[in-house]
């Protein structure tokens, strides 16, 4: 397996891509965008729908239905600006899943470089059950993890939400990296070895920047679930690392029902993924190919 | 690749090992542990054997709420695989429109599960919300907090707005590393545009799709957040699905022992399908 789709990315993307082309084109080829756009539109109109109302004052929103605000007020997004309870969640929530990016990618490196160069007792077991892991739901291990991270007194700390993400960010990273590192050849390693590197510096100073994209690639993956993973980050915190997204759920208790003010919050929570989806758009395909199961 | 038979390989995965049995290894006893002991408060537990897991296994509530994940996870499979091939297909090839396509489409996949339920909450409000307006004022009477139907439409209509791109993605990643020779071979043979399909793009898309069905079945499987954002399970318990049930009992309810025997035969249940998946593909990729 690892021949056909080790190599295929990185020498026969451009070749692939016209050729399909040229498979495709035909009576077909006019109106096959379509599809594609019609799904695009289908996925920004609920979106479109969160910015417009993020823009709406309470009781424009509950007033009635409108497409657009016809009193476009900014209100809504200077509360989230103006009060730490608020913007503090965003902090909280970059802090702790760079910490889980970090830690994710750097641990699964040498591991991932285990997986692809060597065989060893018990590795096929073990990567199952690293990718066991990625199967647990989080709903089970809610409870355990609030008790286990109260035992050892990380209860509401960055840290504690970056461990506990780890559970299914490192078998990802694992997974994603061993895929791109079994695309380099192994006599790269062996040359390096017979010129007189050491194993940590042919991995740092020649391995690593073969595989940057490979690195970028799960570093992405990382963020992408440890930003969008709730039920641990809630019941891991309750107010010094407390994120985002569980402020949210204050605009419906505390201070009556306030939908502008949570359509703001959640547009503000798109942005950070938007933003990073943006820089790696070109390895993102790339990334989920490689991971091997 | 021929790889070096080498144990010390071992103290390269031990980080990883370490980190990760830290979080699986101590909740998942916990949690074997409270399924096994009757608690009364005060921190006094019982033994109770395997009580919980006949009491679990054998009731009514813990049958529909499996039936209605199983229902769930087969509804979203057989939307969003299908679906997601056929747009991968249509996408275009070159040029800055893949680019444009690959970011608005990875878009919902980097929205905070919560927000995505709040989203649909909102977009879906029968009086105030687009979608909600749109389909009664075209005559359907449509409430996804009343009518039960209306809510499992808008339930799927969510996860498929949420994770159909991850297919596309795949998918999309598959046919890309198609070599143009196989095209070529296929135009001078004169095959039809399904044989294109059925012998070249399917063969080479399988073990990409294989992923994308893996870890569609088991986060649909797991689903929580959305479902509990949206509908918080209702109306009555008709989006109640296993992860919604299971924290309703141990959060809600707080029967840890019963809540930790449902943990586990949940995640046993994960576990053994993915593991006759699991088992499949690499039979198939040793051929």
């Amino acid at each position: 397996m690892s021949e056909n789709t080790a190599v295929a990315p990185s020498t026969t993307m451009p070749r692939a891509a016209a050729a399909s082309a040229a498979a495709r084109s035909g009576s077909r080829a006019r109106l096959g965008w379509l599809v594609p756009t019609i799904y695009i539109v289908f996925l920004m109109v609920p979106i479109y729908w969160l910015l417009t109302m993020s823009f709406k004052t309470t009781n424009e929103i509950l007033g009635g239905l409108t497409l657009w605000p016809h009193k476009f007020t900014f209100a809504n997004y200077q509360t989230i600006f103006t009060d730490p309870s608020w913007y503090m969640g965003y902090v909280n929530s970059i802090i702790y899943v760079t910490i889980n990016t970090v830690i994710s990618v750097v641990a699964a490196l040498p591991a991932a470089y285990a997986f692809s160069r060597y065989r060893f007792l018990g590795d096929k077991h073990l990567f199952f059950w690293l990718l066991t892991n990625r199967m647990a739901p989080p709903a089970v291990f809610a409870l355990p993890f609030f008790q286990l991270y109260s035992a050892i007194g990380l209860f509401d700390t960055h840290i504690a939400v970056a461990l506990s993400h780890c559970l299914f960010n490192v078998p990802l990273a694992v997974w994603i990296l061993e895929g791109f590192m079994s695309g380099v050849p192994k006599e790269i390693d062996e040359t390096a070895y017979i010129d007189g590197y050491s194993w940590p510096r042919f991995f740092t100073k020649i391995f690593m920047p073969l595989i940057a994209s490979g690195i970028g690639v799960t570093a992405f993956f990382c963020f992408m679930f440890s930003w969008v993973e709730l039920l641990l980050a809630k019941t891991l915190t309750s107010v010094a690392a407390k994120p985002i997204a569980a402020a949210m759920t204050k605009t419906a208790s505390a201070s009556g029902y306030q939908i502008g003010l949570l359509a703001a919050a959640g547009v503000l929570t798109i942005i950070p993924g938007a933003v990073v989806i943006y820089f790696v758009r070109n390895y993102i395909a790339k990334g989920f190919a490689l991971g091997r199961v | 690749m021929d790889k070096t038979w080498n144990n010390r390989a071992w103290f390269m995965v031990l980080p990883v090992l370490v980190l990760v049995a830290f979080n699986a290894i101590i909740p998942l006893m916990t949690v074997v542990n409270y399924s096994v002991q009757e608690t009364f408060g005060d921190n006094v537990f019982l033994f109770h054997g395997v009580g919980f897991f006949q009491d679990v296994l054998t009731s009514e509530r813990f049958h529909s709420a499996l039936l209605r994940s199983l229902a769930f996870t087969a509804i979203i499979l057989a939307i969003e695989i299908p679906l997601g091939v056929a747009i991968a297909l249509t996408m275009p090839n070159k040029g800055v429109w893949v680019s444009v396509c690959l970011v608005l489409m990875a878009l919902p996949l980097l929205i905070p599960w919560n927000v995505v339920g709040a989203i649909w909450n909102l977009f879906a409000l029968p009086q105030i919300g687009l979608l909600g307006r749109m389909l009664n004022g075209i005559g359907f009477d449509y409430n996804y907090t009343r009518n039960p139907v209306d809510a499992w439409f808008t339930l799927v209509l969510m996860d498929v707005w949420h994770w159909t791109s991850l297919v596309v993605l795949l998918a999309y990643a598959g046919l890309s590393s198609i070599p143009d020779a196989y095209y070529q071979a296929a135009k001078i043979d004169g095959a039809s545009r399904w044989a294109v399909f059925r012998f070249i793009q399917l063969p080479k898309m399988k073990r990409v799709l294989t992923i994308a069905i893996l870890l569609r079945f088991m986060d649909s499987f797991m689903i929580y957040t959305e479902p509990s954002v949206l509908t918080g399970g209702g109306p009555g318990n008709s989006t109640t699905v296993l992860s919604i049930d299971l924290v309703k009992i141990a959060l809600g309810q707080f029967d840890l022992g019963p809540a930790a025997a449902m943990s586990i035969i949940y995640f046993l249940i994960i576990l053994l399908l993915c593991w006759v998946f699991y088992t499949l593909m690499m039979r198939n990729e040793e051929q």
